[in-house]
């Protein structure tokens, strides 16, 4: 009794820091649910059942005998590789390659790794990206480097300010204002010709576009409360970036 | 001519490194570029043949979204690693900016109207979204009543 107890007590462990990652990492809900539960399967048990919002995960089994427990998410980021990692490990595990114990470390060192990416290389292809929208939404070559240059201060704005205060609406807000203020700077003394354009592509990498399609695919999906506190937190974030440019475009 | 080729490589780039943005996998990039530009391409190209704008968003959105798929099937990656960065192109920016620009220009009629257009392309956006996950959910039932 106390052994199964105690396996079992390591297996919620598993499931609740895969859970944690991915949702971290920000995966769509039915995929973290779906991993959850494939992992708990394939170490014998069956019955579980999980709830997840944006904020925070529940997970319970049922035997050998009832457990709950509650993980709480403060902080919500995009990486990619994470989701894809623990996709990979969730993989093995039901294949049947791993102990508990094993895929608990790996767990572990995946929730330690950082952005793979170093932070310069971002904020470079945060500024190509900004450069290519700008020929993509019908702006001019001569416009190219504002907007690579807009893009790119913008991007390392927001990037840096929320590592210091942690408050994302602040962090966007002022990414956006700078990138507002570029454009009129580099219009104004003939650097760049279309504010607008330079504007509307710099701000791109902004935009929260993983939360935009994860809202709406948990909402078809069916998870109706974490689909609309992502669609909440998407359209703070648009406001958050709108309100930085009409705040710099209001001063002309 | 030369305006397809322009856009082609501008969008296959901008998806990419919005890949590398977004910290996907390094194998994966090619293909969140690729998605990106078929999206993109086909999304002008069926403006310039006097497709509505509405409709084109609808049909990019989907075709990105069943592109990804594929991949994901191939390369056994969860899909949103390529649909992200080439749904990307499609969300309305220039409409919400003008929508704000008007708001603080005091033009709130003119807002009013950017701001619901806007939000009809986040509409149509979410409705190619939804169609090809009914596809995908059509084709996996017929592939297991097959093998059953």
């Amino acid at each position: 009794m106390e052994d199964s107890l105690r396996e079992e007590r390591e297996i919620m462990k598993v499931c609740l820091l895969a859970g944690q990652i991915m949702l971290q990492s920000g995966a769509e809900t039915y995929r973290v649910e779906d991993t959850m539960m494939r992992i708990a399967s394939s170490y014998g048990i069956d019955h579980t059942h999980s709830y997840m919002t944006p904020t925070g995960i529940i997970f319970s089994l049922e035997d050998p005998q009832p457990m709950t427990r509650l993980n709480r998410i403060t902080e919500r980021t995009t990486n990619l590789y994470k989701i894809d990692r623990v996709n990979t490990l969730s993989r093995k595990i039901s294949q049947g390659g791993m102990t508990i114990g094993e895929a608990y470390r790996e767990l572990q060192e995946i929730d330690r790794t950082r952005a793979i990416y170093p932070l310069w290389l971002n904020v470079l292809m945060a500024a190509l990206a900004s450069g290519c929208f700008l020929i993509m939404f019908q702006g001019t070559w001569s416009d190219f480097i504002p907007a690579m240059l807009a893009g790119g201060i913008g991007y390392y704005c927001s990037v840096l300010l929320h590592r210091l205060i942690p408050v994302k609406f602040f962090a966007e807000f002022s990414g956006a204002s700078m990138i507002g203020l570029c454009a009129v700077l580099f219009v104004k003394y003939g650097f760049g010709q279309a504010r607008d354009i330079i504007v509307i592509s710099s701000v791109m990498p902004l935009v929260p576009g993983l939360l935009i399609t994860n809202a709406i695919r948990d909402l078809m999906a069916g998870h109706l409360v974490s689909g609309l506190s992502k669609g909440a937190e998407a359209f703070i974030t648009s406001f958050a970036i709108g309100a930085g440019i009409a705040f710099m475009l209001s001063f002309q | 001519m030369m305006y397809y080729i322009e856009q082609t490589v501008t969008s296959f780039i901008a998806s990419a490194a919005f890949g590398m943005i977004f910290n996907a996998p390094r194998k994966a990039l090619w293909q969140c570029g690729l998605a990106g530009m078929v999206g993109w391409v086909l999304y002008i190209w069926l403006q310039d043949i006097g497709i509505q704008k509405l409709a084109a968003t609808v049909v990019a959105a989907y075709c990105v979204t069943m592109i990804s798929y594929f991949f994901a099937k191939k390369y056994r990656k969860p899909i949103i690693v390529f649909s992200v960065s080439g749904i990307i192109p499609l969300v309305p920016g220039g409409l919400a900016y003008d929508a704000m620009r008007s708001a603080v220009e005091n033009q709130y009629d003119q807002a009013v109207q950017s701001g619901a257009v806007a939000f009809m392309m986040s509409g149509a956006i979410a409705l190619g979204l939804l169609l090809s996950e009914v596809t995908n959910q059509v084709i996996r039932k017929i592939r297991a009543n097959k093998s059953s």
